[in-house]
């Protein structure tokens, strides 16, 4: 082949015996020298993105993990009548009147006998030492007088979070450098600290509150969650699966199966399109004018954040849903077709079937972009909502106010508190399991019941 | 000779797919239960004709057919006609084996269902073991009629369609190149098969093989470019046709 040029010139005869095919000749050679720089090049392109990924998710678990675990003091609280029910007559009203204000001195004696029972000799008196604890202590324990009034009187061993400045220094985040200029704890605190934790009274422990519990003001790091947030991602996301998968579904279906080809059919095609590159911002703005200053739904409902992940996702579930009608081979149709079935029998007994998993794929590939998704909610104001209170009941869930999993993690990341700073990357933590939960969930079914005909 | 009733008139008919002329003023007559060849080379439009007889074109949007096709005298383009009616009554048996991806139970019992051609599951049961029978593939699938259609051979699966489609009770059995895609063995199962069906339905085969032609049909009608143009009896057309089109097409020079 690489000689026919000389070979036509010349002689049948005059052309040289042919090498041998174990001697590589130069082009060749420059061929395979080309196939293995591209190979090489390839290998690093992966390399790069493989480090990258390696870099985010190490950086992931190393700041997230953090949240995970609180560091708690042990302390035996006496619920003194006098202080809690001064009328003596167990009325749940009077009881509610003592502000959580007035449960701090309570703390401040159970922490003083504490230390007085351990032996500690700090110089701190008993107001500095309760500083420690988290102002979460002082609601904690009123909650549970109000939820046990028949406990006054008592003495209940209770387990404090402490200050999120303590927890910080139990964590090493937080050394007695860096508070040189902070008001909110000092030196003689943290050696108070370290003698509590000698005497194991003061530990770190994994903290179920994080996951489940609720949001807290920009004052109590150590007390936030992001439970509340996770239940308003949840109803967030049935609203958008009861309306976009339906809808997409019936559109896909229309448009693939019935509709004529045509110029409408055409634009309406393209614009779907386009409509999955609008940035999501564009979808918030519309939500914003739409749903909450013409039609006045509540502002920050999770109702109103499923309708704008709804138009953003609508696009996706749509595009994937024709790519597995598209997928299904004609023939099938034509089968259904041939012993007498009508379009809507052979789309609705044959095609939607073999079509099914793929735009299961697809639905939740778009839940999991909707689920991710911050952007749309800033305008209706989820994001910004402090998501403090658990929504009671169904309806709730879908009309109060609420944060969403994302937002909540935006929300803590613009907080001043640095603890805030490892909750967002804790609630990122939990927000990358859902989110890659979800995915191996659509790789799952893709395999599993990838064309079967 | 011609004894046998006129199942399927056409006339005049033609077939545009956009500006492509493709079927140009055929005139055909199909007797009952009796087997009619279609011959050609390929993008002749004899495919094209057979998915008129069950307007198998409307699913095509470019597609136009004008004239006439009548049905027992009934035109099936007619604007009453349910297209859907239509083909139950006008089975259709494709190129590609293309059993439905379930049981092959289900792949028969498929079209009585939606028909509701069954009353009761025993009934079904019956026209189910009739059909492949009918189809000449019940005794190799009986004892596993709940396993999937698809995993059978491609001779197998063929005969299962066309097991599904005379389930349906059809007049007419269209087959566009049923054994194109079978080896030796298998189209001789299937045209063994379509000698048979000839004795309850008038059916119609597109064919590239003449020999296939010449094996299993009575009438064979040649088409070329869109025209009909030749139509008579098999026998005649092989050896002496009257076209000179006919006579190259079949001794090998055109097509």
């Amino acid at each position: 082949m690489t000689d026919f040029s000389q070979s036509s010139e010349a002689t049948p005869t005059a052309k040289p015996k042919s090498e041998s095919l174990f001697k590589m000749d130069a082009r060749t050679k420059k061929r395979n020298a080309a196939e293995t720089r591209f190979k090489f090049y390839g290998i690093v392109a992966i390399g790069i993105g493989l480090l990258m990924l390696v870099v985010l998710v190490t950086n992931i678990v190393t700041a997230g993990t953090g949240a995970f675990q609180q560091s708690f003091l042990d302390l035996n609280v006496e619920l003194k009548a006098d202080k809690l029910d001064k009328k003596g007559n167990r009325n749940i009203e009077d009881i509610k009147k003592v502000s959580t204000f007035g449960y701090a001195p309570l703390i401040a004696s159970a922490l003083e006998s504490e230390v007085e029972k351990l032996g500690i000799q700090s110089g701190l008196t008993p107001k500095e030492m309760g500083k420690i604890l988290s102002k979460a202590a002082q609601a904690e324990l009123r909650n549970f007088v109000i939820a046990n009034p028949g406990k006054i009187g008592e003495t209940v061993s209770f387990r404090f979070l402490v200050n999120s400045r303590v927890d910080g220094y139990m964590k090493g985040r937080v050394s007695r450098e860096s508070i040189a200029n902070d008001k909110g704890i000092s030196v003689e605190q943290l050696d108070f600290v370290d003698q509590l934790r000698n005497a194991g009274v003061l530990y770190k422990a994994f903290n179920p509150d994080f996951i489940f519990g609720t949001d807290a003001s920009d004052q109590r790091p150590e007390a936030a969650g992001i439970g509340v947030a996770m239940l308003g991602s949840l109803f967030m996301m049935f609203v958008v699966l009861a309306l976009a998968l339906p809808i997409g579904v019936a559109a896909s279906i229309y448009l693939e199966e019935f509709a004529p080809q045509n110029r409408l059919t055409d634009i309406i095609e393209v614009n779907i399109s386009n409509l999955a590159a609008v940035p999501s911002i564009v979808f918030g703005i519309l939500g914003l004018a739409v749903f909450i200053n013409y039609m006045h739904l509540p502002t920050s409902a999770p109702l109103v954040g499923g309708l704008v992940l709804t138009l953003m996702t609508l696009p996706t579930i749509i595009i994937s849903t024709r790519a597995s009608l598209k997928a299904v081979p004609p023939s099938i149709r034509d089968a259904a077709l041939g012993v007498g079935a009508s379009k809507m029998q052979a789309v609705f007994h044959h095609v939607l079937p073999l079509a099914a998993p793929g735009i299961l794929t697809g639905t939740i590939i778009g839940l999991a972009q909707a689920l991710g998704e911050t952007a749309p909610l800033l305008l209706i104001g989820m994001v910004g909502f402090i998501a403090s209170n658990a929504p009671d009941g169904v309806v709730a869930g879908f009309l109060s106010p609420n944060s969403a999993m994302p937002a909540q993690i935006y929300e803590w990341s613009k907080r001043a508190d640095p603890a805030f700073y490892e909750r967002a990357w804790g609630g990122i933590i939990i927000l990358l399991i859902f989110l890659v939960t979800m995915n191996t969930i659509a790789v799952i079914l893709r395999r599993r019941f990838e064309r079967r005909w | 000779m011609d004894s046998k009733a006129i199942k399927i008139a056409a006339n005049k008919v033609q077939v545009h797919y956009g500006d492509t002329h493709a079927i140009k003023d055929v005139d055909v007559e199909i007797e009952d239960k009796t087997v009619t060849a279609f011959i050609g080379p390929s993008g002749c439009g004899k495919s094209t004709f057979l998915r008129c007889l069950n307007r198998m074109n409307d699913t095509i949007d470019i597609c136009r057919v004008q004239g006439d096709i009548l049905l027992d005298g009934e035109d099936i383009y007619d604007k009453r006609v349910d297209p859907v009616q239509l083909r139950a009554k006008v089975g259709m048996v494709f190129q590609k084996p293309n059993p439905f991806p379930k049981s092959i139970y289900d792949n028969v019992a498929y079209g009585p269902r939606i028909h509701g051609l069954a009353r009761n599951k025993a009934e079904l049961d019956e026209i189910v073991e009739k059909s492949l029978r009918r189809g000449a593939i019940w005794d190799e699938v009986k004892d596993r009629l709940d396993a999937p259609g698809t995993g059978l051979s491609g001779g197998q699966q063929q005969r299962l369609c066309i097991a599904r489609a005379v389930a349906t009770e059809p007049e007419v059995l269209l087959m566009d190149e049923p054994c194109s895609a079978l080896d030796p063995i298998a189209t001789a199962q299937v045209e063994e098969l379509i000698d048979d069906l000839r004795s309850r339905y008038s059916v119609v085969i597109v064919t590239h093989s003449m020999q296939q032609a010449a094996r299993v049909s009575q009438k064979t009608a040649f088409f070329h470019l869109g025209n009909l143009v030749e139509y008579g009896e098999t026998g005649q057309i092989f050896t002496n046709p009257e076209d000179p089109r006919t006579e190259s097409y079949i001794t090998g020079r055109i097509g």
